[in-house]
């Protein structure tokens, strides 16, 4: 019976973790779908926002409430991964608590797990309340209708149920060590402190021992069965953060906010007209026939980069950009949280197409139009306060910015005053209709 | 002030063989817009007052292809960035200080990749320096216990990081410093950057500058302080259609430090 046990916890292990590497293989294939960007420049550097950001979350207490609740599931998330480490052993040679020999810094383990459990379980509860009972600013706007709003709601259920399974696991197994139950004792007494489930324990005092081992199995097993579903349930939700969160503050951009890429393409057109010795007439060298010119700027996910591509997967939909930005609140479409969304849901989108075909095929969609909207695009003022919100280093702001510049130098749809206004800067030397040779006006008028 | 202000060009400085410490960039709305050009001459002023030797391009002056970069015309923004990178380095300017953030945010930033290497100060860093260096003297003056707000300006706060140098300048003037609700690395755009300021905005249920202004409002200011062209536009309108113009004005931060002693 115990080997059968054993073999069954080494498919199930076997199977979650083997979808698992499959989802990460198609998520690392959808992001090299994008072009390539070097990031790997000042590593240290890099090394240090990452444990400042991502492991230290500096940003996410800048909100107190939220912070402080997401620090504790945060923590309790790392540590009570400790206890499915022993799980797994336990599991894979049916041994009981094979962690206990640790003795008295076992108890203080365990008893930490207990309480964290514990938090976590209060912190999610309240995520919940905050989500569908609070009317929280971020939490209603229209990108998160449907699927986003349950899926959040999936998931703090599933942190519920997790944290109730392994404090059940606990009470019984505890229970089990008080009644004598073989292989539960031990000679040294009871392994393990278990400072909250004790509480539990007047629901399960009068049951038999086979009552009790079968609850205590069961919790065991749902609570592991669980944590293997909710590893391969991440790829399908909001929820890869957890994982993402680190590489995607390690790639983001460490320049002043303010600075905006110069496309390389466009600095060698430049160049080129500016050469006094350029020969208009010549004709492309060999290798540059046949392959199409760079596109100017970004209409679909393949003319995004990487860590654009990345940004959007990483994004768990807190809002906080959306939050903070000037054309959101003041009742505009654009929604920098939407931004994210639409590009992952492109991204997946064309990857979905790419598992069942071999190959992207054109769908007759595209990012732009089909997903996000040139009214959203228009309404940005590049004021970074979506980048300063997100508390995962997201710059959506580089995403409207590339597909603004598709807008205007592939298509030329700039607004008609934007595009008066640049007519002036080209023909003038100002965004205004006035004579470049009236500039130092100023200084004669009094 | 019958008297014209004395505005010399690297041309001039150019024919006489000389270079000034530092090139004024005053941008295209300092050049033109009315209410701008008021900033432009307060800190001319100031610049007099420290002794500062300065020049402007003047007619050599051209956009910095901010709002065309930010709106997506990369080519344009690059056409511009090349021409002036071929000015200032035709002059050898090593030092620009503008009272434009977005001027000061793309020369600073954005420049240096296409070729223009500079060292690029905020007019209120610049002023901030003359005031430690003792240059110029910041003490009190007519603003002296008056309630004065300061609104960011993205491409000098957020987008650079520069939260104190205009505060620190407005302590000096023993002002009673009110922040907003949203200051510093939270505070809420005027709603003129990434080219907004040149288009109708999108449909919505408010202006941004009316949020903005509402903000300030809150704190009940006698002034709002801005430390860039654009906001300054934005908040003077804001400030109108809250018919509260007669109560509350809203002026550079370089206005105020030479109107406090009536420069």
């Amino acid at each position: 019976m115990q080997i059968i046990a054993q073999v069954l916890f080494l498919i199930a292990l076997v199977v979650g973790i083997g979808f698992f590497i499959r989802n990460i293989r198609r998520l690392l294939r959808n992001i090299k779908l994008g072009k390539e960007v070097d990031r790997n420049d000042n590593k240290g550097e890099r090394f240090a926002k990452m444990a400042r950001i991502a492991f230290g979350q500096s940003k996410m207490v800048k909100k107190p409430v939220s912070g402080l609740l997401h620090v504790i599931v945060y923590v309790g998330f790392i540590i009570i991964n400790i206890e499915v480490l022993e799980i797994i052993i336990d599991g894979l040679f049916g041994t009981h608590r094979v962690l206990s020999f640790m003795g008295g810094f076992y108890d203080i383990l365990i008893a930490s797990f207990e309480v964290l459990a514990l938090l976590v379980l209060i912190g999610v509860i309240v995520f919940w309340i905050r989500r569908n009972i609070l009317n929280i600013y971020r939490f209603l706007s229209r990108e998160l209708k449907g699927w986003p709003k349950n899926d959040a709601n999936y998931i703090l259920y599933f942190e519920m149920v997790l944290m109730v399974l392994f404090l059940v696991m606990n009470a019984t197994d505890y229970q089990l060590q008080l009644n004598g139950a073989p292989h539960y004792t031990s000679e040294a007494g009871i392994t393990g402190s278990f400072p909250i489930s004790q509480f539990l324990l007047p629901i399960f005092e009068g049951m038999s021992t086979a009552t009790l081992i079968i609850i205590e199995r069961a919790a065991w097993w749902l609570h592991i069965l669980g944590i293997l579903f909710f590893l391969n349930y991440l790829y399908y939700s909001k929820h890869l953060h957890i994982l993402l969160a680190f590489p995607n503050v390690y790639f983001s951009k460490l320049q002043p906010q303010g600075e905006m890429n110069n496309l390389q393409s466009v600095t060698d057109e430049v160049k080129l007209m500016m050469d006094p010795d350029a020969d208009p007439f010549a004709a492309p060298a060999e290798e540059e026939e046949g392959t199409e010119p760079d596109k100017f700027g970004a209409s679909d996910v393949f003319d995004l980069n990487q860590v654009q591509l990345l940004n959007s997967y990483t994004c768990t939909e807190c809002g906080r950009c959306t939050a903070e930005c000037p054309a959101n609140q003041t009742g505009k479409k654009l929604s920098p949280r939407k931004i994210m969304m639409d590009t992952r849901d492109r991204l997946e989108e064309v990857g979905e197409i790419i598992n069942t075909k071999g190959k992207y095929e054109d769908n007759g969609k595209q990012l732009l139009d089909d997903f996000i909207l040139r009214e959203e695009l228009w309404a940005c003022t590049t004021c970074n306060a979506c980048v300063e919100a997100c508390p995962v280093g997201i710059d959506p702001l580089s995403i409207i910015l590339d597909m603004r510049r598709y807008l205007v130098m592939e298509e030329s749809a700039a607004p008609n005053e934007l595009a008066i206004a640049m007519t002036n800067i080209e023909n003038n030397g100002a965004p205004w209709p006035y004579n470049q040779q009236d500039r130092l006006n100023w200084a004669k008028e009094n | 002030m019958a008297e014209a202000l004395k505005v010399p060009t690297m041309a001039e400085y150019m024919a006489e063989g000389k270079k000034p410490e530092v090139l004024f960039w005053v941008g295209c709305a300092g050049s033109f817009d009315d209410r701008a050009k008021k900033i432009t001459k307060a800190f001319v002023k100031l610049l007099h007052e420290a002794g500062v030797d300065f020049a402007v391009l003047g007619t050599e002056e051209s956009c910095t292809g901010d709002p065309a970069k930010r709106a997506g015309n990369e080519f344009l923004f690059q056409m511009q960035a090349a021409t002036n990178i071929e000015v200032l380095n035709g002059y050898e300017i090593e030092k620009v200080v503008t009272a434009c953030p977005h001027c000061f945010n793309t020369i600073k930033n954005e420049y240096p990749a296409l070729g223009g290497n500079y060292e690029v100060m905020h007019h209120t860093q610049f002023l901030k320096a003359l005031l430690n260096e003792g240059k110029l003297k910041v003490e009190g003056g007519k603003f002296k216990g008056k309630r004065i707000t300061f609104h960011d300006p993205c491409y000098l706060g957020r987008a650079n990081g520069e939260y104190e140098a205009p505060r620190d300048l407005l302590r000096k003037l023993e002002v009673e410093l009110v922040e907003m609700r949203k200051c510093k690395s939270n505070g809420l755009c005027c709603g003129a950057g990434g080219g907004q300021m040149f288009k109708e905005p999108e449909p919505g249920n408010k202006d941004v500058n009316i949020e903005r202004t509402e903000q300030a409002m809150e704190v009940k200011p006698e002034v709002i302080a801005a430390g860039c062209p654009f906001c300054n536009t934005m908040m003077t309108d804001g400030v109108k259609g809250k018919d509260k113009e007669d109560s509350v004005a809203v002026m550079d931060v370089a206005e105020l430090i030479a109107n406090a002693h009536d420069l």
